[in-house]
């Protein structure tokens, strides 16, 4: 038992080593812009650079209109599937699993020849329209994990007797929706809203292809010509998506406390 | 003309029919279970009043208005689930609210109902708690608070007992048909649970394969069941299968030995088979009086149940139960004592159909 324990110590230990002593060298690098002394100067140059503040704002209207929307889309779809049709459960999972066996690459280059400047529906026209095309294919990008977290929420309520419960009481499907539904599966929506945030944010293949001003490609460019400043970026956006995967885990502590404080 | 007027109801699902030529007047006021084992379709039938399935065929009317292809939300028919169906994010007094506030009623009248509906159901103070801190039984009564909010034109419960433990049953059955009463308000309840049906309903509905079996008052459907399987599946009951001696005389002979049934008999031929029941209650162990029936038998089994004794006696392919009090003074009958039992012409209940239906 003792040896079981310690071994399970041991490939812990070797996991967490693996995981941080590249993420301890790139922060103890970043930390190295002056010579001979540690100092946060990569970092203040990068928070100071109105390029970090633009293409950083840029991608976080994005990534929230990608939120909006993909919540939109998914959560009456999955409700829908789980009410009425849920024979159909298997097919809808295979479509929004697509997008983790299709690269990112082929995706935007569909777009770009469906709706280039020249076709029926000229998205990428304007520099408006192309931001719209970008977070259509931010809310496909997301797709596999909004799609999981909800369906995961929606399993874990009884949504059919919910319904019929909201409906005998004079309720129609959008107060079913916003006022019964949603609010229960509030914390599977918000963990696939920070996974999309999370996503979106570095996301690189899909900006750069169709030209947007966003995060993504501006880590790239930084870290094709600058030395500190890349590693600075690299650890504030790991920050960013641990600071999502920790909220994800502080609401679903909390929903598993109240779930068991039902039983 | 009653409340809620259902007429030639029909359910088919793709491969089976759940309900068929459901027929049913309920009177304003009326407590009426729907009584049967799983898949009877009395919860299709339940389901289909509340909306939320669509019948084949037939037509469904409260207060003459025919609702049968009304959505649900537009029915005005308040609905208690088995597994409470509480909305977790709200509070007992939002939930309770919760149907007030869709119908836009005003805030002032709101606070007071929800108040009200509270008391009603014991539960005064508990109005900010969440659903995950009650119990059982107190999240069942909200739930009736819940539904009983807006006052709709039919109350229905479908097995809202089911999930509680046997004490607590037992008391909010008796809460449940208070309030009924008190509130004077038309009620279809689903149970699978005969003494439920006995103990809370003006009349049952016996359901069985989609079908209704009878229709009655408790007291009828207890003392006079019409078929083999209201006789079984309400109360214990002893069939006895024999053939008709005399019609006229009422004379069945069962095992060789010939009985007498008051009424049930006068349509019946000569040499045709029946089937008879006997309640346990009726039948005793004979003390050489009265004039009854008289049946001799071999004890086959005692049970001693407590308060009472339940004997088995066996008079060859057929054999009766029946109770007698437990006596400190008397020892009851061993198995394999040949004991004469006695049961009153008027009790025996001839089971229409055959013998073997």
């Amino acid at each position: 038992m003792t040896r079981r324990v310690i071994g399970s110590w041991l490939i812990m230990l070797f996991g967490a080593l693996y995981f941080f002593v590249p993420l301890l060298g790139t922060f103890e690098f970043s930390l190295r812009y002056r010579r001979g002394v540690y100092s946060f100067e990569a970092y203040r140059i990068v928070l100071t650079d109105p390029r970090f503040h633009a293409t950083f704002l840029y991608s976080t209207v994005l990534a929230l209109s990608t939120i909006v929307f993909g919540i939109l889309l998914v959560v009456p779809t999955a409700y829908w599937i789980q009410l009425r049709l849920p024979r159909l459960r298997p097919l809808v999972e295979f479509i929004t699993l697509l997008p983790l066996v299709i690269p990112a690459i082929v995706l935007v280059f569909g777009y770009l020849r469906i709706y280039n400047s020249s076709s029926i529906l000229p998205m990428t026209r304007s520099a408006r329209s192309t931001d719209l095309l970008l977070m259509f294919s931010y809310v496909t990008l997301a797709l596999p994990y909004m799609y999981r977290a909800v369906d995961a929420g929606l399993r874990a309520i009884d949504v059919r007797t919910l319904t019929e419960a909201a409906q005998s009481l004079g309720a129609g499907w959008g107060t079913i929706l916003v006022k019964v539904i949603l609010p229960n599966v509030r914390v599977a929506v918000l963990s696939g809203a920070f996974l999309t945030f999370a996503i979106v944010i570095g996301e690189f293949t899909m900006a750069s292809l169709l030209d947007r001003p966003a995060f993504g490609p501006y880590l790239q460019l930084i870290g094709a010509n600058r030395a500190y400043e890349p590693s600075a970026l690299a650890i504030m956006t790991f920050a960013i998506t641990w600071g999502c995967m920790a909220l994800i885990q502080m609401l679903g502590r909390r929903s598993h406390t109240q779930a068991a404080g039902a039983h | 003309m009653g409340l809620l007027e259902i007429h030639g109801l029909q359910k088919k699902f793709a491969l089976s029919t759940a309900v068929e030529h459901f027929e049913l007047d309920v009177a304003r006021g009326e407590f009426v279970s729907f009584l049967g084992p799983s898949g009877c379709g009395k919860t299709t039938t339940l389901r289909m009043i509340a909306g939320f399935e669509q019948p084949s065929a037939g037509t469904i009317r409260i207060e003459g208005t025919d609702i049968t292809r009304r959505p649900p939300n537009r029915r005005n028919v308040g609905m208690v689930f088995q597994s409470y169906a509480l909305f977790p994010n709200m509070t007992v007094a939002d939930n309770v609210g919760f149907g007030l506030k869709v119908a836009k009623r005003p805030a002032s009248e709101i606070a007071p109902r929800v108040q009200e509906m509270l008391d009603l159901i014991k539960l005064p103070a508990l109005g900010s708690r969440y659903p995950y801190q009650l119990s059982g039984g107190q999240q069942q009564r909200v739930a009736l608070a819940r539904a009983l909010a807006i006052q709709p034109k039919v109350l229905l419960l479908d097995e809202p007992l089911s999930a509680l433990d046997a004490k607590i049953r037992v008391s909010l059955r008796n809460e449940i048909r208070a309030i009924q009463r008190k509130l004077g308000i038309t009620t279809i309840y689903v149970t699978h649970d005969q003494e439920e049906a006995l103990s809370l309903s003006d009349r049952i509905v016996v359901m069985r394969d989609g079908r209704v079996e009878q229709i009655g008052t408790p007291f009828e459907i207890y003392n006079f069941p019409r078929t083999t399987f209201v006789a079984s599946f309400v109360g214990t009951l002893s069939i006895l299968r024999g053939q008709v001696a005399d019609p006229r005389r009422g004379a069945i002979v069962v095992d060789g030995q010939e009985i007498v049934a008051t009424r049930g008999l006068e349509e019946a031929r000569a040499g045709e088979s029946r089937a008879v029941a006997l309640r346990p209650e009726i039948v005793a162990l004979h003390d050489g009086s009265g004039n009854g029936n008289r049946m001799r038998g071999t004890v086959e089994d005692v049970n001693f149940l407590g308060s009472i004794v339940r004997i088995r006696v066996r008079f060859g392919e057929n054999a009766v139960s029946l109770d007698t009090f437990n006596n400190p003074a008397s020892v009851p009958p061993q198995p394999g004592q040949a004991v004469t039992v006695s049961f009153p012409q008027d009790a025996v209940l001839v089971l229409e159909g055959s013998a073997t239906a």
